[in-house]
């Protein structure tokens, strides 16, 4: 997957579990927290939603690398490489 | 083959649970004893008529397209829309003490500005309070025990004030007597006082029925008619779960909704280990009136009434069979539907005392029903407009019935005073949820199951 693509299954998630959200303009570089109302639980759903999705496993220690959608798709661009995104 | 796991109870939190388990595709049965779901907060029809076991109101209200607060979180763990629940916003209510009554409605200004006219001398206070409950951080799984009554005192100096103020928070509700950890009655706070009630106009089964839905859409389990007669264990570890008919269950992990006590009987006598809590004992009887048109053209607009016959609200374990100085009258009528019920209904809800109605023999447990309904009606009748001439049928239940049909000691409504807020037991895979792991009312037992599931299971 390109990060286009990559973004998109982010954003994808962030919609399914915040779908009250107004998703269009997030910005990459500022965490995602700061932009909408995201706690522990909802992060903890995101990490969730690649692992039912994707099959990947995130280590807690790398929870940090996810702070911002720009960490995020750099963090999952080696393990998504070989994936397929949906239509 | 295993499940991943087995819950104990299909109420609120073991739905919940179960939902969040089945979502991320763990395989989990739910197993209740009883005939149908909900548990504590049921539903049930009796002579034509539907009723709701628990409800009165949804607590945490929040109005569609909220981003905070418990009512949001749950909606958004378990993947349902503000839609889903139906729910309509009340009317306003009271607290209704002999010198003074104070209306509320769903946000804070209109309490606020009761507090003003009937106690100018300390609406500072209240401001002051408002500002540290809505800043106050409760965290979720720590005890830092700090009595309301005594933060309460350090804000008024209006004794009279601080009963009112508690008297809903206890009702809705406290597992403990009297008091409760400032944590609680921030919760209790925010949920009745800053954000408010609300209700579906079918009950509480429109929301069982979505949570019901959303399990087994998920690939969820659900058996009814099947209560647990034991949990087997070796060596630290839960293994299997024993029906009452024998069939056993292997499972990997269990969640129980069923309570601490209750939970830990089903381990069997080989354990020797005290009990951690003791059995809660806040329980109550309810009598459910039906009448021929709405409770607003006899002059009772109000959702809820608490009301209290003294300056000073007792919030225990009755001597009497029932408490008869204080109560609470639910109008389920009186919501912002967009259409009225078809039929009038009013509950009158008291403190009970458990041992008294769970030992009499049948015979004179009709007849006591009768005697202290009447008896509870009359003072009742002291806060809302005379009703009885409109009343076309009446059910009464008390801890006896919620005993039969949750399985809960005492028939106790809100578990021990003593929560196990980390939900876990001694077994590694033995997890609690519900009312004995912290959280109360729909909301929060929803929380509840969402909580002990992501701690635990989801890593």
């Amino acid at each position: 997957m390109n990060p286009d693509d990559i973004r998109r299954v982010v954003v994808d998630i962030l919609e399914r579990i915040a779908p009250d959200e107004d998703l269009t303009r997030l910005k990459d570089d500022v965490p995602l927290r700061e932009q909408m109302e995201l706690d522990s639980m909802d992060f903890l759903d995101i990490v969730m939603e690649l692992r039912k999705q994707y099959r990947i496993q995130i280590p807690e220690d790398d929870y940090p690398r996810l702070s911002t959608m720009a960490g995020t798709v750099d963090y999952l661009s080696p393990l998504l490489k070989g994936a397929q995104a949906s239509a | 083959m295993a499940y991943d796991a087995v819950i104990i109870g299909a109420g609120m939190s073991g739905l919940a649970a179960g939902i969040r388990l089945a979502y991320y595709e763990k395989s989990v049965c739910i197993l209740e004893r009883h005939t149908t779901i909900g548990g504590l907060n049921s539903f049930y029809r009796l002579r034509g008529r539907n009723h709701d076991v628990g409800l009165h109101a949804v607590t945490n209200y929040a109005p569609p397209g909220a981003k905070t607060g418990p009512l949001s979180k749950v909606l958004r763990q378990l993947r349902l829309r503000w839609d889903d629940f139906g729910l309509s916003p009340q009317r306003f209510s009271t607290v209704a003490f002999p010198d003074c009554t104070l209306r509320f409605s769903n946000g804070i200004d209109e309490l606020t500005q009761q507090v003003r006219q009937h106690f100018p001398a300390e609406i500072d206070a209240f401001s002051r309070l408002v500002t540290h409950i809505s800043a106050f951080e409760v965290a979720s799984f720590e005890k830092c025990p700090l009595s309301a009554r005594a933060v309460l005192a350090d804000f008024f100096h209006d004794a009279l004030l601080i009963e009112m103020l508690m008297c809903p928070l206890l009702f809705y509700g406290s597992a403990s007597p009297n008091d409760m950890d400032f944590s609680q009655f921030a919760i209790m706070f925010r949920s009745i006082f800053l954000e408010g009630f609300a209700r579906p106009f079918e009950g509480v089964r429109r929301i069982l029925k979505v949570l019901v839905r959303r399990f087994k859409e998920l690939g969820g389990e659900l058996r009814l008619r099947s209560g647990v007669r034991a949990i087997e264990s070796r060596r630290g570890r839960a293994t299997a779960i024993v029906l009452d008919d024998g069939e056993t269950i292997e499972t990997d992990n269990i969640i129980s909704s069923a309570g601490t006590l209750e939970t830990l009987r089903l381990l069997g006598g080989a354990d020797d280990r005290p009990a951690p809590v003791e059995a809660g004992n806040i329980t109550y009887t309810e009598s459910i009136y039906s009448l021929d048109r709405q409770p607003s053209e006899l002059g009772h607009d109000a959702t809820i009434v608490f009301y209290n016959d003294s300056p000073k609200f007792t919030y225990e374990m009755p001597c009497e069979p029932i408490d008869l100085r204080s109560g609470i009258i639910c109008s389920p009528n009186n919501f912002e539907y967009e259409r009225p019920p078809e039929e009038g209904r009013i509950r009158i809800t008291a403190l009970a005392n458990p041992a008294h109605w769970l030992n009499l023999p049948p015979e004179q447990y009709e007849r006591e029903k009768n005697y202290w309904g009447q008896r509870l009606l009359e003072s009742a009748l002291r806060v809302i407009p005379d009703f009885r001439h409109a009343i076309v049928d009446t059910d009464f239940f008390t801890p006896r019935t919620i005993r039969k049909f949750t399985g809960h000691l005492n028939g106790c409504v809100y578990g021990a005073a003593e929560k196990m807020s980390n939900g876990r037991t001694h077994l590694e895979n033995l997890y609690l949820c519900g009312n004995d792991q912290g959280l109360l009312g729909i909301v929060g037992t929803l929380m509840s199951g969402i909580s002990v599931v992501n701690a635990y299971l989801l890593k």
